[in-house]
């Protein structure tokens, strides 16, 4: 029976209303609990911030396209290559670093809870195969539905049941925890050389355009009671004017939200808010965009923040990874994956001296800080789209000091300089505020009752950072406040510390979350989907599903559907 | 200087990183025996493989005597000094170098000169692939300053992602020469392989000897009696000069010479 007691901490606690008050927590068997006997191991954390362990809502870390990238890039691994100790293993970084660094790096950043947001149905294997691999965080996955052929046709023909039935059994099927869609009706379009340009443009092949998609999972994913809402990657994202596409988007989903909870998550919206008609009258959408999340209440969002660095950009928009290769000329892999998606992959720099770079980086930040509620949007840089995850810490100096946005920008590019509108915002995050964008606000979104807080029954799993609240002037010292955010002080994970001083020094193999969702009628695997599968995909039926045996530590979250 | 012979044939690679003039600078001795290197997986100290003296003379820095075939990475990332090795030398022979010069009286490995900056490597002999080469996979490391000059032949993929420099091949060339190149030139003196300049989008390759056959993703472009390689050099033609690659929108050139390449004889026809 391992107990602990983190003592004496200043405790931020969004979900508890707890700001910065000196508490102790008390830990017993991985769960927060009311107290601990005499002999509990006690953390002295007198004069340090202990928050609830960092949740990350959208972060590329396993499955087919990421390896890919891997496989694609020596010359990012030969910069980054990590040592093995008596605890850890061997690996390499950089943009895509391998399994367990991956674990490691978000490990000792304080984070505990990472989501994988595009698993290709087909690649699902391979994707468990991996977060298997991801040691000391516990971890989901979200697999890709938008444009799988047996949506595109029931919602084409309105059965919007029978496509939630079959929705809980390719959650099931995956061993998927949320429904995502990317780019709805384009990477379909993609499989025919083509692209959808906004929500109303008509998906070749099927009778049905985007808004009819979004607005139909968003409708399937209501009727599962799914803890997340829908995981939306917008059309057009990454082309200069899109900001458009997206209020459309947004506004198509208004009259879906009835009891004010989300009905959908916008992912990277940075790349979903440029202005301009072009990439040289390339200007930031992010005031529009903020406007109107700020007078409603129906999205959650995250940031998708440029670090201006060498990175690897992969997603399931295909058509999208191919206006990138137009545009630097890198190596470039594009991948159609059946009847269910696209892909593609294509290492990218990002630099202080391209004026469409910085001003990208300017747009992220605009929307985090022009969005005023911390419980709409949260930090991610799309790992490894933007940026790696490890540079988290510097997004947070930008938040919470206005000195360390105007020490970037005044190595941006010119007109970008001029363009942006972060001199004109003097916001500052506080540290609660931050607590809210980097784990509770996500844990919120995303449904996970038992992560994100520290309020007796959550699990154990808590970041305790060398921030001193009272002493510290956070935004004039904002290089000490990145690097304790860069190397936790302790990071505890399900009652056990693995992290000490930026060191690993425990070892947890974190669980893999699924929804076993029980709707009322059972999907109908009949004959004819049997023979679909025979004739469309390369794999048949019955070795297409993940088994439990898969997964190493299985979570399995049972939901019980209106359908 | 510092003067190193091998005591043994070395049969598996070593990693001597640390045999640069900049790393022995200002080092005694001692210090410049304890220096650390590894055979295999085994860390060792530099005069466990080496028998190391020193005499007053001023340059070169460094003098390698023997048979360096497995000897790695010498004059890495050095910045200025002379390094002369009487023999063979492993691959990476100064990678990453950004001044100095290297001269080796024998052949070398692959790799050699990847990713330089500036400087000089002499080779008295052959060279392996990969000469002047970016690391594998990366398409912006690519050998950006500098002058390495071949006296024998050199093998295939040879100025990957050139973006600067000079190399100067007396002997023949292997396939893929300057493939994907941006700037610099290349000189080829006897028999190139296919595929010269494959992707390239600018920068120059010139083939005094023989070329087989121009990759048809290339167009004639003129006739001109003679090329400039560098500040101080330019070779006398008359070149066929070629412009590619299309494929890539490129703008670079190969100039072939007219003369020894009898079979290009119908491109005139399109002039």
């Amino acid at each position: 029976m391992t107990e602990l007691l983190i003592k004496n901490g200043f405790v931020f606690d969004p979900i508890n209303g707890i700001n910065g008050e000196k508490m102790d927590v008390a830990i017993k068997n991985g769960k927060i609990v009311g107290k601990v006997t005499r002999k509990a191991h006690v953390i002295d954390a007198t004069g340090l911030t202990v928050m609830p362990g960092g949740v990350d809502i959208h972060t590329h870390v396993a499955g087919g396209e990421v390896n890919t990238g891997r496989i694609i890039r020596p010359e990012d691994h030969v910069k980054d290559v990590e040592r093995k100790t008596r605890l850890t293993r061997s690996g390499t970084g950089y943009s895509i670093p391998s399994t367990f660094t991956t674990g490691y790096r978000y490990s000792r950043m304080g984070y505990t809870t990472i989501m994988n947001p595009s698993m290709a149905p087909l690649e699902a294997k391979h994707t468990h195969e991996e977060l298997n691999d991801i040691p000391l965080v516990d971890k989901a996955t979200y697999p890709l539905l938008g444009d799988w052929w047996f949506v595109l046709e029931n919602l084409a023909k309105g059965n919007i049941e029978e496509c939630a039935r079959h929705v809980a059994w390719m959650l099931d099927t995956t061993k998927g925890y949320a429904i995502k869609i990317v780019n709805p009706g384009g990477l379909e379009s993609w499989g025919f050389g083509h692209n959808v340009h906004s929500i109303d443009d008509q998906v070749p092949n099927f009778c049905i355009t985007p808004r009819e998609i979004i607005r139909g999972l968003a409708k399937v994913n209501k009727l599962l009671n799914l803890p997340h809402s829908i995981h939306l990657h917008t059309n057009n994202l990454g082309l200069p004017g899109n900001y458009t596409t997206t209020l459309d988007t947004m506004r198509a989903l208004e009259d879906l939200s009835t009891d004010g909870k989300p009905v959908a998550h916008i992912t990277h919206l940075q790349f979903s808010s440029f202005g301009g008609d072009s990439w040289s009258h390339f200007t930031s959408g992010a005031e529009e965009i903020a406007g109107y999340l700020n007078a409603h209440n129906h999205m959650t969002v995250d940031m998708g923040q440029i670090i201006f660095t060498d990175t690897t950009t992969m997603t399931a928009d295909g058509p999208f990874e191919f206006t990138l290769y137009e545009l630097s000329g890198h190596k470039w892999v594009n991948s159609d994956i059946e009847t269910e998606t696209s892909g593609g992959i294509i290492p990218f720099h990002y630099k202080k001296n391209n004026a469409v770079n910085a001003t990208q980086w300017s747009i992220g930040l605009e929307l985090a800080l022009l969005i005023k509620d911390p419980w709409k949007i949260f930090l991610t840089t799309d790992h490894p789209n933007a940026g790696p995850f490890f540079a988290y810490p510097r997004i947070l100096a930008w938040l919470m000091s206005k000195q360390a946005r105007t020490a970037t920008l005044n190595h941006c590019h010119k007109k970008a300089q001029k363009k942006s509108l972060l001199p004109s915002i003097d916001r500052e995050l506080t540290l609660y505020e931050l607590a809210i964008m980097t784990r509770a606000g996500q844990a919120k979104a995303l449904g996970l009752k038992n992560k994100g807080h520290l309020g007796v029954g959550a699990d154990a799993d808590v970041a305790i950072y060398n921030i001193n609240p009272e002493t510290t002037d956070i935004a004039a010292t904002y290089k000490t406040v990145r690097r304790a955010f860069k190397h936790a002080a302790y990071t505890v994970k399900d009652g056990k510390i693995v992290v000490k001083n930026g060191k690993v020094v425990g070892e947890a193999s974190g669980r893999t979350m699924w929804l076993d969702v029980q709707t009322k009628e059972p999907c109908i695997i009949d004959e004819e989907m049997k023979r679909k599968f025979r004739q469309y995909w390369t794999v048949e039926y019955d070795n297409y599903p993940v088994f439990d045996h898969y997964l190493r530590v299985p979570e399995k979250l049972t939901i019980k559907a209106t359908v | 200087m510092i003067t190193l012979r091998p005591l043994r044939k070395f049969e598996v690679p070593v990693q001597a990183a640390c045999i640069s003039p900049d790393v022995f600078k200002g080092k005694t001795a001692t210090e410049i025996a304890n220096l650390p290197v590894t055979e295999g997986n085994q860390p060792l100290k530099l005069c466990d493989l080496f028998e190391i003296t020193e005499d007053s003379a001023e340059t070169p820095a460094i003098t390698i005597n023997g048979d360096a075939g497995k000897v790695k990475r010498v004059g890495s990332c050095m910045t200025s000094g002379e390094i002369v090795i009487n023999g063979d030398c492993g691959m990476h022979t100064g990678e990453k170098m950004l001044g100095g010069k290297i001269i080796v009286n024998g052949n070398v490995g692959g790799w050699t000169g990847n990713e330089m900056k500036a400087g000089t490597i002499e080779i008295h002999g052959d060279a392996g692939d990969y000469l002047a080469s970016p690391y594998r996979g990366s398409s912006s490391t690519g050998m950006k300053g500098g002058l390495i000059t071949v006296d024998g032949k050199v093998g295939s993929d040879v100025g990957c992602y050139l973006r600067g420099g000079v190399l100067k091949i007396k002997g023949g060339a292997g396939r893929f020469l300057g493939y994907h190149m941006s700037d610099g030139a290349i000189l080829v003196d006897k028999e190139c392989e296919t595929r010269a300049g494959a992707c390239m989008t600018g920068g120059k390759i010139v083939i005094t000897g023989t070329i087989e056959e121009v990759m048809p993703t290339f167009t004639i472009d003129g006739v001109k009696p003679k090329v400039k390689i560098d500040d101080t050099q330019s070779v006398a033609g008359p070149f066929y000069v070629f412009l590619g690659d299309l494929s890539e929108h490129g703008t670079g050139k190969i100039f072939v010479n007219k003369a020894n390449n009898p079979q290009m004889k119908f491109y005139e026809k399109y002039l």
